[in-house]
C-alpha cells in the first residue's frame, strides 16, 4: 500500500465500511479474526450491500456473506488481475478519476520490458544474484537527475519495500516526471503497459489458475464494477491470507490497482482495510521493533549514508512530503541523543549502527544454529510455537548463550529445553542444551498505562487499573530498568562505543512501589517537543536546525496542548459518524486517508450520496466530516510553480500528498523488488505448474537452503506426488495465535479443545480419513497429528483439469496450556516474499492419512521415509534441491 | 379448565409479572436471537459465564461442526449451535432477483443440493407458562417483574424435578453440587439497568434485548426483510403469545424449521393441565374431608 | 419485628397478600435475590482500556474491587465497537486473573534440568551484564570498506506486535543504541 498511495497503512477504518455498497473479503476471515469489526460489514449488508468472500476454505465468514468463491491457495493474483483486465477490456474504470488522480498518464523509460516481452520476467533481472536492477522500471526521463540516482537507486532495492506496511513511499529520485500523456492513448503510459500487461489474464485463464468458474469469476468483476463509480463505492478487507505468500506484497498491489482504477481510494465506502492480528502491530512498525526502520519509517542507515546530509539525501525526495525528511530525521535524533546531538556532531547520527543485509528474524535464526546470535529477547512473542518451520526456531534457542523470555505464563518457547517435539524425538536432550534462560512475568494491560495503535492507525491508551502481581512487571519498566542498570555499569568507561548508550536521553520520571516509568512521557517524547521543552502540535512544527525533538513524526501530535491526545474517549454518541474526539489516529488525526480524493478535481463532491472532504468556496479551506489530508488553505487550482520543493510541489487536484508526483500508482516505477506491476507466481511448493507465464516462481523470492529447510519438488517434478495436497494454516475465533494467551484459560479452551484439520468429504474418502478420528499430516519438515473434521465447508477445485484438494490447519495448538496440540507451523518451510521478508505459511503441500502419528524417534522415520520417496535424502536431494532452486 | 394465562399488553404480548405479584413492574424484557446474522463467536457463552461466573464445561472435543460445549445445560447457559446443511438458501427460483448466494461451484462437485451453514445461539426461553416453575416445590424458581424465571441457588435443594418438566432440556443439575443452573436473563444487571451480559457482547447484534413488544415488532421486520431477499424458509420461533407455553421470553429468527435447530416444533408446557388436575385434587380432599367429618360424626353417634 | 409484620411476612400470608396466590413470584423472591445488585455498581473504580488480542482495538471498562479486577466489559462509548466483545475480549478478565499466569521469575542454568529461583533483582543485573558481555563478542566497527558500522551481531529480540507503543519506542532506543540490530516483531511473521 505504501508503494501504490504513499502510506502503509488501512487507507481507511473499520466505520466506514458501513457505507460501502460492495466488500470483498480475500485473504481474510474477517468474522472469525476480527468478529467486532465484522459488525461494520454485517451494518453494510443489512444496508443492502453485497458481501463477498473469496477464500479456500467456507469460513464463518463465507457463512454470512452473499457471495463465497473457493479459490485455490496461492491463486489470488490470478484472480485480482482477471478483475483488473475485465476493468480495462470492458472499459469499467472511473476515467476522470483515473485520470487526474492516478499515474495512468505517466510514461514509463522505453527501455522498460514487460513481462509479455520476457514470458514471465520484467527487464533488469539478474539470474546470478536473483536480483533486479530497477533502473529500467522507471518513468521517462527519471535518469536526468545524474550520479546521485544511482545511489537512490541502491536505496530503493534494499529497503525501500516494507510493501503494504511501509509508512511512506512514492519517493522518486528525479522528483515529478515530465512526461505525460493525459489522453493515455501513449503505448509507453502506464495505463496502456497496465492494459497489455494483464491481457492474459482472462476469464478462462482465472479458471484454470485458481480452480473458480469463469461464470462465477465474471461475477464477483461485474458485482465489484455496478458499485463502483461517483455514486457507489466498493471495500477490500484483507489480512495475513494475502501477505504470507512469495507473492504477497504483490497480492495487495493488485488489489490496489483496482482500487485506483474502480476510483475507490480516498472515499467513504472504499478503500483497503488491512486487518491486522495483534493490539499494536500497527505501532510495531510505526514504531518499530523491525530491523530496517527506525520511528517514523525513517530508513535504518547503510554504510553508504555517511553522514545525516548523505543519508536524508538519499532517502527524501525532493517533492512531496518527504521533502521535509530532514526536519523528522534531526528531530528524531535529538529526541534519543537530546543536549548531547548538536549541529557540529551531525546530532550524533554515528551513533547509529548501520545495517548491509537480511538481518531479519529468520536468518537471526540461522545464525543462531551457527552460535552467531549468542542472545536473545523473546518479548510477548512465541516462535516455538507461532512462527514458521519452528523446528528451526526451536533448534536456534537451544543453541544460545542465554535467553529471556518475558510472558504472562510459561510458553513453549521458555520450555523447550524440558518441553518440545525435538525432546520427545531425541533429537534434544535437556542436559545437553547450553542455553541459561531467564523466564519473567509480564505485567498485563490492565497493570500499566500504554498506547496499542489498532488496525486503522489508532493510537488508543489504555490506562492502569490494578498493580502488577509478584515479579510481573511492564515491558517498558523491563527496557527502561535494563537500560538504568546497564548505563550504571557503563558508566566512565572510556570505549568510544559505550558512547551511544552513554550519551542516550534517558530520563524518564518513575512512580509508585515498583518504580515504573512514567508512560505518558515517553507519549510526550515520542510526539515531541521544542526548544521551550514544549509539546509542538503536529509535524509540521519540526524544525532541522535541532530546536525540535521528536521520537516519532507520524506521532507527532498525539501529545499536542500536553494533552495525551490518545486517551480521549468521548462518546461517539455525541460526535459525527467518523468520531474524530475518540483517540488520536496517525497522521494527524486523519481517519481516512487520501480524502481530498472524496472531491472532483474541482473540490465539489463527486456525489451528495458520498460527499466526505470538499472545498469551501466562502471559507476558502478544505472542510468535511474528518481532518482533510490535505493542506487545508491550498486551493483546488493551486498549481505549483517551477521548481516549487517539497509539498509546495503538490497540485491542488493532487490528493496523494506523500508520493513525489502526488498521484496513486497503478504502474510503481520505484519501491519494489519483483516488479513494477504484479505478476502471477505459483507459491514455493505447488502440485501445479504456472499456467501465465514459463517463469514458475517469483524470481527473487527468498529462500533458505538448509537441512532443516527442505522444499518440496513441485509441479511434476519427480517426487512431488509424494506430497499431493495444498495445505494452508489460519486461526479460529476461539483462540489467539500461538496460544498464550487463549490456550491457557478455561473459557476459550473447551469451545475449541483440540488441533485439528479440515477435510472434504471427497479427501476423506479418498484417504479413508473418519470425522471425529485421527489423521497425521506430513511433510518433509516434520510430520504432525490432528483431530479429523470432515465437513462440507471444504471443496475439491478442478485446477488444469486435476482434482485439488486442500487440508486446512489452525495454527494455535503446542505442548503447554489447558488445550495442547501439535503445531501447524512445524510443517511450514522457510520461503519469503522478497520486499517484506514475510514467510509462504498460507500454501504449501503435504500428503495426509489416517491415524495418530508415530512417537518419537519413530517419527523421525516416517519423515525419513517420505523424504527418501520424495528424493530428498542424500545425493538425490542435493540435486532435487538444486533444481528445486532453479528459477 | 386449562391453564390461565397471563393477562396481554396492549401489544399483544403476555404479561406473567402481572400475575405474579408485581403490581408495579417494569415492561416484560427477554431476547429476539436473530440467527441469520449470528456468526457463532460464541461471546454470548464466554461473556455469560464470566459475568455469571459459571465452570467451564469439560475440555472435550465433540466435532458437532464448530460446537464442542454440545448442549445448554448447568455450565453452558447459552450455546451456539452450528449446522452444516446441504441445502439452497430460500426457495426462490434461480435466476437475477434470486438471493445472491452462490456456494461451492456446484457442476462440478455434483453437490447441486447446495450447502449452508447455520449458527444460532441458544438460551434458556423464559417461558410465559414455565413449567420449571409450576412444579418447583421448593420456591427456589420465581418469575421476576421483568417477567424471567430465574434460580434461586440459595433455595434450590436439587430435587431436580423441574428438570424433566423443562419442553426445552433447559434446565440441568450441577454435577457435584446438585442444584439446577440456567440462565437468568442477568437478573442482577437488570435490575442494575443494565443489559444481560451476551446480548452486550454480541458483535453483530445478533442477540438484541429488550422489551419484548420492541423486539418483536422489529423481528416482524426482519422477517419480512427476508423473504424480500428471498429467504422464504425465515421464521420466527416462540413469538406468538397463543402457542403451547404462552410465547416465550427469548424467541428466535430461524431460517428452517425448528427441528433443523433441535428445537420442538410445537413445545407445550407439560403442566398446561395442572390448573385441572389440582381443581379434581381439591373435590376429591374436599370429598374425603367430606366423608371423614361424616365418618367421625356418625362414630361420635 | 411486631407481630403484624410477622404475620405478614408468613410465606403463606404473603403470597395472598402480594396477588401471587402461588407462590410464583414476587412471594417466592428470596431475600439474597431481592438485594441483588450488579458488582459493576458496588465497584471501587471504572478503568477505560482497550482490548490486548486483536487490532480491532474494542474500548474495554475495567471494574477494580478492593484492588481486584472484578469484571472487564465492552465499552459502550466507542465508536468502534460500540460495546461489544468476541469470545477472547469477553474471557479478559480470565486473562488477567487467570491462576496460570507467573509471578516469580523461573531460571534455568545452562545444561539445568530443573527450573530455578530468582530474585527481580538479581535477573535484571545477571542480564545486564550477559548484554554487556554479548554486545562485546559480536562487535563490528567497519565493513570490508572500513566503512562504519558500529553493531553488534550477537543479540537478537523478538516481540512487539501486542507490546505498547512505549513500549517498542524504549526497547528500540534501547537496543540500537547498544549496536544490536537484529530487532524484530510479529509484523512479519
Amino acid at each position: 500500500m505504501g508503494t501504490s498511495f504513499g502510506r502503509g497503512g488501512a487507507t481507511t477504518f473499520q466505520q466506514d465500511l458501513q457505507h460501502s455498497d460492495c466488500i470483498v473479503i480475500m485473504g481474510s476471515n474477517m468474522a472469525e479474526c476480527h468478529p467486532v469489526g465484522f459488525q461494520w460489514v454485517m451494518e453494510a449488508k443489512l444496508r443492502g450491500a453485497t458481501i463477498i468472500h473469496v477464500d479456500p476454505r467456507f469460513s464463518r465468514t463465507s457463512a454470512v456473506s452473499d457471495m463465497y468463491v473457493p479459490i485455490r491457495a496461492g491463486s489470488d493474483i490470478a484472480f485480482l488481475g482477471g478483475i483488473v483486465n475485465y476493468i480495462l477490456q470492458n472499459g469499467r474504470e472511473f476515467r476522470e478519476y483515473v485520470e487526474r488522480y492516478t499515474n495512468a498518464a505517466t510514461i514509463v523509460s522505453a527501455e522498460f520490458e514487460d513481462t509479455e516481452d520476457l514470458d514471465g520476467l520484467f527487464s533488469g533481472f539478474d539470474p546470478e544474484r536473483g536480483v533486479y536492477d530497477v533502473t529500467t522500471w522507471q518513468y521517462e526521463g527519471a535518469g536526468d537527475t545524474g550520479a546521485a540516482a544511482g545511489q537512490r537507486v541502491r536505496h530503493f532495492e534494499t529497503d525501500a519495500a516494507l510493501g503494504e506496511r511501509h509508512g511512506s513511499h512514492g519517493a522518486l529520485p528525479g522528483g515529478r516526471p515530465r512526461h505525460r500523456d493525459p489522453t493515455l492513448q501513449d503505448p509507453q503510459c502506464t495505463f496502456q503497459l497496465l492494459k497489455k500487461h494483464f491481457t492474459r489474464y482472462t476469464p478462462e485463464m482465472v479458471e484454470e489458475t485458481c480452480g473458480v468458474p469463469r461464470e462465477q469469476f465474471l461475477r464477483v468483476a461485474e458485482l465489484l464494477c455496478d458499485n463502483s463509480g461517483p455514486e457507489k463505492t466498493a471495500a477490500f478487507c484483507y489480512a495475513v491470507g494475502w501477505t504470507q505468500h512469495t507473492v504477497g506484497v504483490q497480492y495487495i498491489r493488485t488489489a490496489a490497482i483496482i482500487q485506483q482504477l474502480l476510483g475507490n481510494i480516498g472515499r467513504p465506502g472504499g478503500g483497503i482495510l488491512a486487518l491486522r492480528g495483534h493490539a499494536s502491530i500497527q505501532g510495531s512498525t510505526d514504531i518499530p521493533t523491525l530491523y530496517e526502520l527506525l520511528p517514523g519509517y525513517l530508513p535504518m542507515p547503510h554504510p553508504g549514508d555517511e553522514d545525516l546530509a548523505t543519508y536524508i539525501d538519499n532517502n527524501s525526495s525532493p517533492t512531496g512530503y518527504w521533502g521535509n525528511m530532514d526536519k523528522y530525521a534531526t528531530s528524531f535524533l535529538k529526541a534519543w541523543w537530546g543536549d548531547k546531538a548538536t549541529p557540529e556532531n551531525d546530532f550524533c547520527y554515528d551513533y547509529l549502527p548501520r545495517i548491509n543485509g537480511d538481518h531479519s528474524n529468520f536468518r537471526s535464526v540461522l545464525d543462531m544454529l551457527e552460535h552467531k546470535v549468542k542472545g536473545y529477547f523473546v518479548i510477548g512473542e512465541n516462535p516455538a510455537v507461532g512462527s514458521t518451520n519452528s523446528k528451526l526456531q526451536r533448534l536456534g534457542l537451544a543453541n544460545l548463550d542465554w535467553l529471556v523470555v518475558r510472558d504472562f505464563v510459561e510458553i513453549e518457547s521458555a520450555a523447550f529445553w524440558y518441553d518440545s517435539p525435538e525432546i520427545e524425538t531425541g533429537e534434544l536432550r535437556t542436559e545437553e542444551i547450553p542455553t541459561e534462560v531467564f523466564f519473567m512475568p509480564a505485567a498485563a494491560h490492565t497493570e500499566k498505562d500504554g498506547s496499542f495503535t489498532n488496525t486503522q492507525r489508532l493510537l488508543q491508551w489504555h490506562h492502569t487499573a490494578v498493580e502488577p502481581p509478584g515479579d510481573a512487571r511492564s515491558d517498558l519498566w523491563f527496557a527502561f530498568h535494563l537500560g538504568r542498570i546497564i548505563r550504571e555499569k557503563l558508566a566512565g568507561s572510556t570505549d568510544e562505543r559505550d558512547r551511544p548508550i552513554l550519551d542516550l536521553n534517558w530520563n524518564y520520571p518513575t512512580q509508585g512501589a515498583i518504580e515504573e516509568p512514567d508512560a505518558h512521557m515517553v507519549l510526550r517524547e515520542v510526539s515531541g517537543y521544542d526548544a521551550d521543552n514544549k509539546a509542538v502540535s503536529g509535524f509540521q512544527d519540526l524544525k532541522a536546525d535541532g530546536s525540535t525533538a521528536c521520537g516519532c513524526w507520524i506521532y507527532s501530535g498525539a501529545f499536542a496542548g500536553e494533552v495525551n491526545q490518545t486517551a480521549r474517549r468521548k462518546p461517539h454518541q455525541d460526535q459525527n459518524w467518523v468520531a474524530p474526539e475518540w483517540a488520536w489516529a496517525w497522521p494527524a488525526n486523519r481517519r481516512l486517508l487520501y480524502n481530498r480524493a472524496s472531491a472532483k478535481p474541482d473540490g465539489s463532491p463527486w456525489s451528495e450520496r458520498r460527499r466526505y472532504v470538499w472545498w469551501d468556496d466562502a471559507r476558502e479551506e478544505w472542510t468535511g466530516y474528518d481532518v482533510p489530508d490535505f493542506l487545508t488553505k491550498k486551493r483546488p487550482d493551486y498549481k505549483p510553480p517551477d521548481g516549487a520543493q517539497r509539498e509546495d510541489a503538490i497540485a491542488g487536484d493532487e490528493p496523494f500528498i506523500m508520493q513525489a508526483d502526488g498521484v496513486s500508482w497503478l504502474y510503481a516505477p520505484s519501491g519494489l523488488r519483483d516488479g513494477p506491476m504484479p505478476a502471477h507466481y505459483e507459491p514455493q511448493e505447488t502440485p501445479f505448474r504456472n499456467p501465465l507465464y514459463a517463469q514458475q516462481h517469483n524470481p527473487v523470492r527468498q529462500t533458505y537452503r538448509h537441512r532443516y529447510n527442505p522444499y518440496h519438488p513441485s509441479n511434476g517434478q519427480v517426487g512431488s506426488e509424494v506430497f499431493p495436497y495444498v495445505f494452508t494454516t489460519y486461526r479460529v475465533t476461539e483462540h489467539h495465535t500461538a496460544g498464550g494467551m487463549s490456550r491457557t484459560l478455561p473459557y476459550l479452551s473447551e469451545l475449541q479443545p483440540e488441533m485439528f484439520c479440515e477435510v472434504s468429504p471427497e479427501l476423506a474418502a479418498e484417504r479413508g480419513l473418519v470425522h471425529n478420528d485421527w489423521a497425521t499430516i506430513i511433510t518433509a519438515r516434520t510430520a504432525i497429528e490432528a483431530r479429523v473434521m470432515v465437513t462440507d465447508r471444504v471443496t475439491p477445485l478442478l485446477v488444469q483439469g486435476r482434482t485439488l484438494h486442500q487440508v486446512g490447519l489452525p495454527y494455535h495448538w503446542g505442548t503447554k496450556g489447558l488445550t495442547t496440540g501439535d503445531s501447524a507451523n512445524d510443517l511450514i518451510p522457510l520461503a519469503l516474499d522478497p520486499n517484506v521478508h514475510i514467510q509462504e505459511s498460507k500454501a504449501a503441500t503435504c500428503d495426509i492419512r489416517p491415524g495418530r502419528r508415530p512417537r518419537g524417534p519413530a517419527l523421525l522415520a516416517l519423515v525419513e521415509q517420505y523424504r527418501r520417496r520424495a528424493g530428498l535424502d542424500g545425493a538425490e536431494s542435493r540435486r532435487a534441491a538444486a533444481k528445486e532452486h532453479d528459477r | 379448565m386449562s391453564m390461565t394465562l397471563p393477562p396481554k399488553t396492549p401489544s399483544g404480548g403476555r404479561d406473567p409479572a402481572a400475575i405474579s405479584g408485581w403490581a408495579q413492574h417494569p415492561d416484560r424484557v427477554g431476547f429476539f436471537t436473530d440467527t441469520s446474522i449470528c456468526i457463532g463467536c460464541k461471546a454470548c457463552e464466554v461473556a455469560c459465564k464470566e459475568w455469571n461466573e459459571v465452570p467451564d464445561d469439560g475440555l472435550n472435543w465433540l466435532g458437532q461442526s464448530y460446537d464442542h460445549t454440545g448442549e445448554l445445560g448447568a455450565d453452558t447457559w447459552r450455546h451456539v449451535q452450528f449446522i452444516e446443511q446441504r441445502k439452497r438458501p430460500g426457495t426462490a427460483d434461480e435466476g437475477l432477483d434470486a438471493p445472491l448466494i452462490e456456494h461451492v461451484p456446484l457442476a462440478q462437485l455434483g453437490r447441486e443440493e447446495g450447502f449452508r451453514w447455520l449458527m444460532s445461539s441458544d438460551v434458556c426461553k423464559h417461558c410465559t407458562s414455565a413449567a420449571c416453575l409450576d412444579v418447583c416445590p421448593t420456591g427456589a424458581l420465581f418469575r421476576t417483574e421483568f417477567g424471567t424465571v430465574v434460580v434461586q441457588a440459595d433455595i434450590c435443594n436439587g430435587c431436580g424435578y423441574c428438570v424433566p418438566a423443562c419442553p426445552f432440556g433447559v434446565i440441568d443439575q450441577r454435577r457435584g453440587d446438585g442444584r439446577v443452573w440456567k440462565c437468568t436473563l442477568c437478573y442482577d444487571r437488570l435490575k442494575g439497568g443494565f443489559e444481560p451480559a451476551c446480548a452486550q457482547a454480541c458483535p453483530t447484534n445478533s442477540i438484541q434485548f429488550g422489551p419484548l413488544d420492541e423486539l418483536k415488532v422489529r423481528a416482524n421486520r426482519r422477517v419480512r426483510q427476508l423473504h424480500e431477499q428471498g429467504f422464504t424458509d425465515a421464521r420466527l420461533y416462540g413469538a406468538d403469545p397463543d402457542d403451547g407455553v404462552g410465547g416465550l421470553g427469548a424467541f428466535f429468527l430461524l431460517m428452517d424449521e425448528p427441528e433443523v435447530y433441535r428445537l420442538p416444533p410445537d413445545p407445550v408446557v407439560p403442566t398446561r393441565d395442572l390448573p385441572a388436575m389440582w381443581g379434581a385434587a381439591a373435590k376429591a380432599a374436599t370429598a374425603l374431608a367430606v366423608a371423614t367429618v361424616a365418618a367421625f360424626m356418625a362414630g361420635r353417634r | 419485628m411486631g407481630i403484624g409484620e410477622r404475620f405478614a411476612a408468613w410465606p403463606v400470608v404473603r403470597q395472598l397478600l402480594s396477588g401471587d396466590p402461588h407462590a410464583l413470584g414476587a412471594a417466592a423472591r428470596s431475600p439474597r435475590s431481592a438485594a441483588l445488585t450488579p458488582r459493576t455498581t458496588t465497584a471501587d473504580r471504572v478503568v477505560p482500556s482497550i482490548c490486548p488480542y486483536c487490532a480491532v482495538g474494542c474500548g474495554q471498562r475495567v471494574y477494580v474491587k478492593d484492588e481486584r479486577v472484578v469484571q472487564i466489559e465492552g465499552d459502550p462509548d466507542s465508536p468502534i465497537s460500540r460495546g461489544r466483545l468476541c469470545p477472547k475480549g469477553s474471557a479478559t478478565r480470565q486473562l488477567v486473573t487467570s491462576p496460570s499466569r507467573e509471578t516469580k521469575i523461573k531460571y534455568r542454568r545452562p545444561y539445568g534440568t530443573q527450573w530455578e529461583e530468582l530474585s527481580l533483582e538479581q535477573a535484571m543485573d545477571m542480564i545486564a551484564d550477559r548484554v554487556i558481555a554479548t554486545r562485546h563478542a559480536g562487535w563490528q566497527d567497519v565493513d570490508e570498506d572500513g566503512k562504519p558500522l558500529r553493531r553488534t551481531m550477537s543479540i537478537a529480540h523478538l516481540g512487539g506486535a501486542t507490546l505498547d507503543n512505549e513500549e517498542n519506542y524504549l526497547l528500540k532506543k534501547l537496543y540500537t543504541a547498544l549496536g544490536a540490530i537484529q530487532i524484530e516483531n510479529q509484523a512479519r511473521i
